[in-house]
Formats: structure tokens, C-alpha cells, sequence
């Protein structure tokens, strides 16, 4: 391996890495408020102890645990399959990438192959949740920006469609259980292929309005640019991925950067954002949604007949050899990893996931501190959140 | 890559863990005392700029049973004469590996568009001497990732700057991720105003049973 001095970060002072502590103006008494657990911004059950010095915040401690059921305590004790489903519950917006990142997982771990056919099917799927997250994301942006309904019900019309897909496909809307170690679990129909062209033809129409409605829109502008802002060292430091990395201009797309599945044979741009504040990130979602779309159109361009699991693929007294791979995709909300340790029995010895959700709220103090109270229910939003995968 | 790490920080202790798995992700394992500088030496010269996962993994305490040959002089007697004769019997020893907690670390580099790299690290043993150097300092991002494995496994992380529990709460006393964590009983079980009330019942209950007689609700 190289040397890689000259990529190396200058030195720097301890502690840059630290949200700065800012000192209380001394004018009146600070105020702590507790926003949530159920507070309308949170998107659930999250809390943030937020301490005001009149409307400027000069802490912030989110608190965790509300939705906690530890998932990985309960994977160690069912066999490999049996997690699949529980995998759906950890970012419901998006289950699809989910089940897939979890399966890759188990793939590496075994050396399963998946078939070619499959591989296109968790495609469409993949990037058809991304359209649906991306979509979600934004309307509940501007929800939380006032714009009470319109919007996200905008997002939630399309968003319909797509799940009315799933649905066609997997006999569930949300919690879907599609993929298998070595394939998917159901071949898709040439009706529902087409149902998806059809879907898939009118996407573009909306996310094109979306676009004329929202991009120049003032009020959207003045609420957004120049607030939230995140360096890009200090994101990559953080661990900050997905959409949110990307915004702050630093060019990191698993699906470039590993090629999992069959994506290096796809033709897409990575979008990148230059000032790293909550305009960019919405911006972000909003030019990977074109991408998405002309995935989905090349993957249905090109795919081919075939079976959808592996014949030789065990489903039943499924044992892995001891070992232990690490898997990870890149989930509309950044990267999720599952991490898994076999000792050869059935049930995996450690089971471990990599929450984008958590992991991202990381800086969220670091982005708050000094701003307005009003703008940090932006600042969250638009790091985009679920929290079944913070919590876990 | 171990004799890189080794030439540029001394006393490291790096060994290689092969993986048997079909990922072949191996892995290096670190002795704790340094690792901050060699975590240090991984971000900034070979630019491992990202940590994208830690994750704790408890191994329990092994008895393992081994066969052993063992060789030893026995005096026999064969044909009236005493002979000493070497003799190789197959005993079976028991011996206890001290468990531990590992702390898995996984490495990428944005910059160079590597990785995995990935190294662990290891407590002495389950009870008493969990503490590990915190790499917080040099990642933010494990952060939040070292209160969990605190939270779930009991790993100290020294030098972490603000270690407390992130998913349980914080009167919660055990660490349920561990290979041993039993149960409650009584998942509900929350302390609350009507407990005095409740042993006062029963207390009076037993009183009357006691007697012989049948309390309130008795037959319910």
C-alpha cells in the first residue's frame, strides 16, 4: 500500500474535531428545552436537550433509545433467514436496501453467487426505495419548514405508486422481505416490468415540478442556504455518508466506490454539492432522484431471463463456515454495513449493523451550535432520519 | 502493511488474524497500549480518514478439553521381574481460557478509495479489566459508536469525552449484548407508587391465610 502523505491532512490542533463550546451572551437566563421525544420534527421518538441563549443555541445533546428493541441481541439468537424480516423494521422507508445490504452481507460470507436476473431485480428495487426516500425526504423538508401538507403530499403520491410496486411484487408495501442469500425471493412478471416502465416514464414529469416548485423558491432559499453548514474534513472525520457527505462536496458513492452488485456496468453521475448547508443536501436528493430514474430505465433496458435464486443456494440448515465478513451498500441515507461473525453454527455468532441514521447525527451538534432554534428543526431534517436504524 | 505500522510506531504489538471466511478480510489485532498513536499514524500517513464501524464482541470464558500424550516410567512387572518400562498414556486436561471483549474497528480511505482495514482490540478479560483507549480523539465518528459498545458490552473507553449510556437508559446497570446477559424476570417492571401498597397486601394476605381465613378477593 502507498504512502499517502501528500493526501494526508495538515496537523491540527487537539480537539478540532469537537464541537466548539460557545459561552452564553450573559444577557437574561439560558433556557433548556427538551424537544421531544414526541416532538412533530423528530419524525419519531427522539429527543434533543437543546440549551437556549434567547432564540441562539449554545448546546445540544440528543438523547437515544426511545425505539431501542435491540435487534442485534435478538438476531444472535434466530438463525440467519429468520433476521430478514427483522431487517425490514430498521429503516422503513427504505426495507428493499435493507434486505439487501444483509444479504450482501451473508453472500461475502458464504461466497454466494446471485444469479443475473436477481441482480438487476435489486436494482430496480434499490433505486426505486431510493426515489421513495429521497422523495419522502424532501417533502418532510419542507414540511418542517411550515409548508404544512402540499408538499409531502407531493412526494406521497408518487411514493404510492412505487409502493404499490412492492406491493405487486412482494405481497407487502413496507416490510417486503424480498432478497434471499443467492437471489430474490420472487421472479417478477413481464406485467409488472411493464407496470414499472409506466411508473418509472412518469417520474421524471414530477420530479421536474417538484424541481420548478421548490429550487428558486424564496422563502425555501432564505430558510435553507448558509444554514447547517458541515466541513468537508470534519464529515469525512465524523463518518458522515450518503447524501449528506456528498453536499459537503466530497465525492464517496459506494455504489462507485466498491461496485457491489452489478452497478459498475450503469452509467450515472454522482451529484456534489459545494457549501455543505441544508440547501445543498436538499439539492443532493434531488439530482440523485434523475439518477436513480435512469438506473431504473437502463437496468430495465437490459434485463435478462433467467432464474432469480441460485439453484445451489441452501435456504434451509444454512451454516456458514466460521469467519467474518463485512457487507455494506450504499443506503439512500448513507452507508449501511452489516457485520457478521459465524462460529459454524446456524446462528450468527455477532450480528452487527452499521446505522447510516446513527451515525450521521454524529455532527449534528457541530451543525446546530449558534443557530437559530427555529433552524434546527431544519438541520435535522434534512440529515434524514429514521429511527427503527437509530435506535435499532 | 504490520511492518509499516511497526517501523513508524515502536511497541505497537501488531499481530495478523486470519479470517477463514471466503471475504478474506483479515484483520490486525493491536496491543491497546499504543493504540492511539498508531491510530493516529493510520488516519494521517497511510490516510484511513474514515472509520466507518466499531463494533464490540463479547468471547465468552473457554474450557477447552484437550488430549495430551503423555509419556512417564512405570514399573511393571512382567514375568516376575520387576522391569521399567516407558509407557505413553492419553490423559484429558481441562484449562480455562480467560474470556474477553473485542472492539472490531472498520477502516476505509475516502482520499485514496481503499479498504477495508480492519483491527481489533482486546480487554484483558470480562469482569474487571475492561478498559480500552478511546479513538474518538482521532475519529469523531466513534463517537456515538464506543457509548454504544459501553452501553451494550461494558468496554471503558478512556479518553472518550462524554461516555455515557446512548440506548439504555441510564439507571440501567447490566450490559445486555454480552454472551451471558440473563433476562428479567419481568420485562415491565418499573418501580412505582402502588409497590409499598402491593407488599402491604400481601403481607395482609399471608396474615390471613395464616388464620384460616379467606381474604378479600381470595377466590378471584
Amino acid at each position: 500500500m502507498t504512502t499517502a502523505t501528500e493526501l494526508a491532512e495538515e496537523k491540527r490542533p487537539d480537539g478540532w474535531n469537537r464541537p466548539p463550546v460557545i459561552q452564553p451572551s450573559g444577557e437574561g437566563e439560558l433556557l433548556e428545552v427538551a424537544m421531544g421525544p414526541h416532538h412533530p420534527s423528530t419524525h419519531g421518538v427522539f429527543r434533543m436537550d437543546v440549551a437556549l441563549d434567547g432564540e441562539r443555541v449554545i448546546r445540544l445533546k440528543p438523547v437515544f433509545g426511545y425505539l431501542h428493541r435491540n435487534h442485534e441481541k435478538i438476531a444472535e439468537g434466530v438463525s440467519y433467514l429468520a433476521s430478514m424480516p427483522y431487517t425490514d423494521r430498521l429503516d422503513y422507508i427504505c426495507p428493499m436496501t435493507n434486505n439487501w445490504a444483509y444479504a450482501l452481507a451473508v453472500e461475502k460470507l458464504t461466497g454466494q453467487e446471485v444469479p443475473e436476473r436477481a441482480e438487476y431485480l435489486r436494482v430496480i428495487v434499490g433505486e426505486l426505495t431510493r426515489v421513495v426516500n429521497h422523495a419522502s425526504s424532501i417533502g418532510f423538508l419542507i414540511q418542517e419548514m411550515g409548508a404544512s401538507g402540499t408538499p409531502l403530499m407531493y412526494a406521497f403520491k408518487e411514493r404510492e405508486k412505487i409502493l404499490d410496486l412492492f406491493e405487486a411484487l412482494t405481497g407487502a408495501r413496507m416490510m417486503v422481505n424480498y432478497m434471499r442469500f443467492g437471489g430474490c425471493r420472487v421472479d417478477a412478471s413481464p406485467a409488472w416490468l411493464d407496470d414499472v416502465r409506466t411508473v418509472v416514464k412518469g417520474l421524471p414529469k414530477f420530479v421536474g415540478e417538484f424541481e420548478r416548485l421548490l429550487c428558486t423558491n424564496e422563502i425555501l432559499m432564505a430558510r435553507t442556504q448558509r444554514v447547517g453548514i458541515l466541513r468537508p474534513d470534519l464529515a469525512v472525520n465524523a463518518g458522515v455518508t450518503g447524501p449528506m457527505l456528498r453536499a459537503s462536496g466530497v465525492n464517496y458513492d459506494i455504489r462507485k466506490v466498491d461496485g457491489y452488485g452489478i452497478y459498475n456496468r450503469f452509467n450515472f453521475r454522482v451529484p456534489l454539492g459545494d457549501h455543505g448547508d441544508v440547501y445543498d443536501r436538499f439539492m443532493i436528493r434531488l439530482l440523485e432522484l434523475h439518477e436513480s430514474i435512469s438506473i431504473v430505465e437502463q437496468a430495465l433496458k437490459d434485463i435478462p431471463a433467467g432464474p432469480v435464486m441460485d439453484p445451489k443456494a441452501r435456504l434451509r440448515g444454512f451454516r456458514p463456515k466460521p469467519g467474518e465478513a463485512y457487507g455494506r451498500i450504499e443506503a439512500p441515507k448513507g452507508e449501511l454495513g452489516f457485520y457478521l461473525i459465524s462460529d459454524g453454527s446456524p446462528n450468527p455468532y455477532r450480528y452487527r449493523i452499521r446505522p447510516p441514521s446513527l451515525i450521521n447525527l454524529t455532527i449534528l451538534e457541530d451543525m446546530c451550535l449558534g443557530s437559530n432554534v427555529a433552524d434546527v428543526v431544519l438541520i435535522f431534517g434534512s440529515v434524514d432520519i429514521v429511527l427503527g436504524e437509530v435506535d435499532r | 502493511m504490520k511492518a509499516e505500522i511497526e517501523a513508524a510506531v515502536p511497541g505497537a504489538g501488531v499481530e495478523i488474524k486470519l479470517n477463514p471466511s471466503v471475504s478474506g478480510h483479515h484483520s490486525l489485532r493491536f496491543a491497546p497500549e499504543r493504540a492511539v498513536a498508531v491510530a493516529t499514524f493510520l488516519r494521517d500517513e497511510l490516510a484511513f480518514d474514515y472509520l466507518s464501524n466499531v463494533s464490540g464482541v463479547d468471547w465468552l470464558d473457554k474450557e477447552i478439553s484437550e488430549k495430551v500424550r503423555v509419556t512417564r516410567t512405570v514399573t511393571k512387572t512382567v514375568d516376575g521381574v520387576d522391569q521399567v518400562v516407558e509407557e505413553t498414556v492419553e490423559e484429558t486436561r481441562k484449562r480455562v481460557v480467560p474470556g474477553y471483549i473485542e472492539a472490531v474497528y472498520h477502516l476505509y480511505s475516502m482520499a485514496l478509495k481503499q479498504g477495508p482495514l480492519i483491527f481489533r482490540m482486546r480487554t484483558i478479560n470480562r469482569s474487571d479489566q475492561v478498559t480500552l483507549p478511546s479513538l474518538t480523539p482521532v475519529w469523531r465518528s466513534a463517537e456515538f459508536q464506543e457509548r454504544e459498545v459501553f452501553d451494550l458490552y461494558g468496554i471503558v473507553f478512556k479518553g472518550h469525552p462524554d461516555l455515557r449510556r446512548l440506548l439504555m437508559w441510564d439507571a440501567f446497570k447490566d450490559h445486555p449484548m454480552r454472551r451471558d446477559y440473563v433476562e428479567p424476570d419481568d420485562f415491565e417492571y418499573e418501580p412505582t407508587a402502588h409497590d409499598e401498597v402491593l407488599k402491604r397486601a400481601a403481607a395482609h394476605r399471608a396474615a390471613q391465610q395464616n388464620a384460616g381465613q379467606e381474604g378479600p378477593g381470595a377466590g378471584q
